[in-house]
């Protein structure tokens, strides 16, 4: 039987019977969880959008505050990072594993700079008072006339928030990625754990896609 | 038998709609009965007729696992059944959202733990719903706080008060009497208590109480009149005579204190006096009684200053070795 | 042979770590039927003290704020840690894997990650009962919970931690059911149990995302004062309904497709007579799972939503009712020239078709709008839901834990006791609620401490009988458990009633750790009692 045969490859687990079903089951749990993702968003979205339709003027008014061009920049560096990403992957079926590290090294540092470039933006909003909830202050000559601002920083912070914790969460899987490679420990004959977070990182990649222009452009 | 059926099911019918809505609900609940009986029984008949007898081998038993006949009658007969039911609850709906032209309009505010009637001529009665009979009655409902919901099951009426916007309900009583009004959405410790009355009269006696609205009381003696105020303006949903602590203090201890100094939750004291009960009554959260939550709502705007005194004066009566 | 000289997943391998550490999904399925029981018993407490309060038409034993507590912690504590995550995660944790032919399941880690998230966020849970309690409702309505003090906070921690729980046991589940069934077992070869399953396992991670969030926001509101639901911060009070209710709809199905697979192995088995309407019932488990999703506003008929969504509602309401009636159909019809058993199982499965039925159609009147205005946060409500969700769900897993309990634990319980149980239960549970119906008709509202005089009768009969249905409840339980415990242990061997699906026809009671000896290979179908005669390894 599978599990007990000492031909098997170490990473098969002994309730699959081979190996592709196991890479099909993690496909496939990999999509569901997905799909579950996309929920959580779709929620906000929904969110934003009754509030969006509640307030259209002061939506408008109030994105302006928002820094365009670093918005700009974060999508361009996350667009890469997934780039990089996919060539990891390549990299390691073609069993490079030197080019498969330095190309996940590259994505967890796109997606470093993307946090960092959000720390700068958030921290100027610490600075100025245009925070969620009932912590909004800013009353500069731009937004003294709006109503409930509030709302839209709320909305902007949880989205971009929760947004920025799942960059967080794939940089911590990124860099153990990282680790399993150079240590041998995947190779072109199973890679599947990057293949999973891979499509995760594309999930995250395509949520800042959306909340990009819905925050930033539209006006 | 239906009338027999319907008293003892419902309470009583008033408003115009109650009896198509008591209509409605027998025409499910008969259908509901046959099919409830059609599966006892079958459950009982098959599962008795096909029993496993003492000592019965086991045998290979019936192939037969579908019948188009019965499953498309399981599917249809329901189906008829529901579209009807359906059809019936929109319509009745409809004639229950649809506010005639000559309806009456009251405004009614929920607050834990009461209810405010604000009448069209002015006027204003707490805990009691004063309506004419055979008269459209449009209710225009809202919150002052949290989630209420204003229900009277007599007119089989029901609608949500929101804090930020107005939801409208309407009626017709059919017949003159006292009835129950119930909060319907959970709303703190109060809420089961947050009950009112809707007295339905007759049309000219009604008018004749809207003109004499806030001015039947102008000849009572202070004390007599802060004894109706005690519960015409619910100040018993929380405060009792009996010297139990409720949501509130006692009138009673409170009475009997009077001349005393009372403490208060963030450590300051006053001595308990004409002035404290006033300000007690208009601004009760600038002093909680230690001991006891800050929730009571203010009166401001909703006594007059004459109603004031009568409440003082009431008050001081309690003490049976009243010396004030 | 006993099983103690046999190995099996229970006493190999050996020591509490274990135990704690395993990645069996039988002993996972085990810790979750055993916390599931412990809440449901706590859960139980609290309803007959509000019951024994309700007595008397005052605040007799407890305060209004005790009571308020009680009822929230009591739908908190059955709902979150009870129903939803214990019935798929114990019996849907044993037998899955067994049904399908797999050694266990997609991700045994994640199953485990599971129980211990599950744990965590109970905690959480319990944190608030010491704590003083929280008193909105387990729907912990806007601005009420935004504005309480009471410890709302803590209470959807736990709610949100459990919601993770839930999402990863039915991506396993999913994961489990497509990728690990043997060759030969196809679809509409499975178990029907199986179709719950994945049914329940679909609507979980569609719809406890959207709890999640919701569970977020509503602490957002109160730690940061976001303003999206209390309106004193520019937020509506309404939203908040249609998110809870976006997924609280839909988890009630999560509560009653297990139990619904429950019976449609139940009947079959005990009348050994093939399941009338195979297909019927597996695609109706689908729709139920989707429609589910498209009526979550009959919840809010006096919130004043639009006429057009009343109207929508309403409709997709009834849509949902056929389906789950002709599945009652094909369960009675089941019987139909088979050889019945009133074994312990088909009492409960009898009992679930009475109750289910009145709690179904009394759905019925709920969904016509007109009614419901007369009828919404009435005890006509409570009585509904408790026959659904007791007389329904918990009939349906006490019956459940009767079927598989010889096969899980390798003993056989006693089954006159059983079945008197069975019937205080039933009797108990009736007398209970349906008094309720009437109370609700009269328009005595839910969430009440206190009553006005008018009501009291139906009350006191209420609260007799649930002394009667608790102590029958507690009765059946502790007969499992003696079964257990006891010195002379009665084994019923691998199959006892006779039945067709995997568990029964291919391991030993209780099962080996690693399931199956040799990969099971399918020689029949899961209710193929007209072709093939199997043996009862026990006999009364």
């Amino acid at each position: 039987m599978s599990g007990h045969d000492p031909n098997s490859p170490r990473h098969l687990k002994h309730y699959f019977h081979d190996v592709n079903q196991q890479y099909e089951t993690s496909k496939f749990a990999m999509w569901a969880f997905i799909l579950t993702e996309v929920l959580t968003f779709a929620g906000l979205f929904v969110a934003y959008i009754v509030y969006r339709s509640w307030y259209p003027d002061m939506f408008i008014d109030a994105h302006k505050l928002l820094d365009v061009n670093k918005g700009l920049m974060n999508t361009i560096v996350l667009i890469t990072s997934s780039l990089t990403m996919a060539l990891a992957i390549w990299a390691i079926q073609k069993n490079n594993r030197k080019l498969s590290v330095l190309m996940l090294v590259a994505t967890f540092l796109f997606a470093f700079v993307f946090l960092g470039i959000k720390y700068l933006e958030y921290s100027h909003k610490f600075e100025v008072g245009q925070l969620p909830g009932e912590f909004y202050s800013y009353m500069g000559p731009d937004a003294v006339h709006l109503n409930n601002p509030h709302i839209f920083f709320s909305i902007y912070f949880i989205m971009t928030g929760l947004h920025g914790l799942h960059v967080a969460i794939g940089m911590g899987l990124i860099a153990w990625l990282i680790y399993s490679t150079y240590k041998g420990n995947l190779t072109s004959e199973y890679y599947t754990p990057m293949e999973m977070i891979g499509i995760f990182w594309h999930l995250v990649d395509l949520i800042w896609i959306y909340l990009f222009p819905l925050f930033y452009l539209i006006g | 038998m239906l009338d027999r059926l319907t008293e003892y099911f419902f309470p009583k019918q008033v408003s115009t709609f109650a009896s198509d809505i008591d209509n409605l609900y027998f025409f499910i609940f008969y259908s509901s009965v046959a099919l409830f009986l059609i599966v006892v029984f079958g459950m009982l008949y098959l599962s008795i007729k096909y029993r496993h007898r003492k000592g019965e081998d086991l045998k290979l038993t019936s192939s037969k696992d579908h019948s188009n006949l019965l499953e498309s009658m399981f599917f249809i007969i329901p189906l008829i059944l529901v579209s009807i039911t359906f059809v019936w609850g929109i319509r009745s709906y409809l004639q229950m959202i649809i506010v005639p032209d000559d309806a009456i309009e009251i405004k009614v505010t929920g607050q834990s733990w009461f209810w405010t009637f604000d009448y069209p001529d002015g006027g204003t009665t707490l805990n009691e719903l004063v309506v004419p009979s055979n008269q459209p009655v449009k209710l225009v409902l809202s919150s002052k706080d949290v989630l209420h919901s204003f229900f009277i099951p007599v007119m089989r009426s029901k609608m949500d008060c929101l804090p930020n916007r107005y939801n409208v309900m309407w009626f017709d009583a059919t017949k003159e009497g006292v009835y129950d009004i119930f909060c319907t959405e959970y709303c703190g410790t109060g809420h089961s208590q947050m009950g009112a009355k809707v007295i339905v009269m007759k049309p000219a006696q009604y008018e004749e109480w809207a003109s004499e609205l806030g001015s039947e009381d102008d000849d009572l003696p202070l004390d007599e009149l802060g004894a109706k105020l005690y519960t015409k303006k619910a100040c018993n949903t929380c405060h009792t005579l009996d010297g139990s602590a409720l949501v509130g203090p006692s009138y009673l201890q409170t009475s009997q204190m009077w001349g005393q100094e009372r403490v208060f939750d963030d450590g300051s004291s006053t001595v308990i006096d004409d002035n404290y009960i006033r300000s007690s009554i208009l601004e009760p959260m600038t002093q909680i009684v230690a001991g006891y939550q800050g929730v009571m709502p203010t009166y401001q705007g909703l006594l007059s200053d004459r109603e004031l005194d009568a409440l003082i004066a009431f008050l001081k009566t309690l003490n049976e070795d009243s010396q004030i | 042979m006993t099983e103690n000289t046999k190995q099996n997943y229970l006493n190999h391998p050996k020591g509490i770590m274990s135990w704690l550490l395993t990645l069996d999904h039988k002993r996972i399925g085990l810790m979750y039927l055993f916390s599931g029981i412990l809440f449901f018993f706590l859960g139980g407490l609290i309803a007959l003290v509000m019951r024994f309060e309700l007595a008397a038409p005052g605040n007799d034993i407890i305060s209004n704020d005790v009571y308020n507590n009680a009822y929230t912690l009591h739908g908190a504590i059955m709902i979150f840690l009870f129903i939803i995550p214990a019935i798929p995660g114990a019996l849907g944790n044993i037998l899955l894997p067994l049904m399908v032919g797999a050694k266990d399941v997609a991700f045994p880690r994640l199953n485990l990650a599971s129980f211990y998230i599950y744990s965590f966020g109970a905690l959480f849970a319990m944190y608030t009962i010491i704590n003083g309690g929280v008193d909105t409702g387990w729907t912990f309505y806007t601005p009420y919970s935004t504005q309480s003090t009471s410890n709302v906070v803590p209470m959807t921690l736990g709610i949100f931690i459990i919601g993770f729980s839930s999402i990863l046991t039915g991506l396993n589940f999913i994961a489990t059911i497509h990728k690990m069934r043997i060759p030969g077992l196809t679809w509409y070869k499975l178990p029907l149990f199986v179709w719950a399953l994945y049914g329940t396992s679909l609507v979980q991670i569609t719809a406890t995302p959207v709890l999640a969030i919701t569970m977020v926001l509503l602490m957002l509101e109160r730690f940061l004062g976001i303003g999206i639901f209390d309106p004193a911060l520019g937020g509506d009070p309404v939203l908040y309904q249609h998110f809870f209710w976006f997924y609280s709809h839909p988890a009630v199905y999560i509560m009653i497709l297990p139990a619904f697979g429950i019976i449609s192995e139940i009947i079959p088995v005990h009348s050994r007579k093939k399941i009338w309407g195979y297909k019927f019932i597996a695609y109706s488990t689908l729709s139920i799972a989707f429609i589910g999703f498209l009526v979550w506003g009959h919840h809010m008929f006096t919130s004043g939503q639009s006429v057009f969504s009343q109207i929508v509602f309403s409709f997709i309401t009834y849509f949902v009712g056929i389906p789950t009636g002709v599945k009652i159909f094909s369960w009675i019809l089941t019987m139909y020239k088979g050889q019945v058993s009133f074994t312990p199982p088909m009492m409960y499965a009898l009992s679930f078709l009475f109750l289910f039925t009145i709690g179904g159609l009394t759905g019925i009147f709920l969904g016509a709008v007109a009614l419901d205005i007369h009828l919404h946060d009435t005890y006509f409500v409570v009585a509904h839901f408790h026959y659904v969700m007791q007389g329904g769900t918990i009939v349906a897993f006490l019956g459940g834990l009767h079927h598989w309990w010889p096969k899980s634990f390798g003993v056989m319980y006693n089954q006159t006791v059983a079945n008197i149980a069975a019937l205080g239960v039933f009797i108990g549970f009736n007398g209970t609620f349906f008094p309720q119906f009437l109370l609700g008709l009269r328009g005595m509202p839910r969430r009440y401490a206190t009553y006005d005089e008018q009501f009291v009768e139906l009350h006191s009969y209420s609260t007799f009988w649930s002394g009667i249905l608790g102590i029958s409840i507690f009765i059946a339980v502790m007969n499992l458990f003696w079964s257990f415990i006891k010195k002379n242990k009665v084994d019923p061997g691998s199959n006892p009633w006779g039945g067709m699906t995997l568990e029964w026809t291919h391991t030993s009671s209780p099962p080996h750790p690693h399931n199956f000896e040799e990969d099971p290979v399918l020689q029949h179908g899961p209710y193929d009692y007209d072709k093939v005669i199997v043996e009862k390894t026990y006999k009364k």
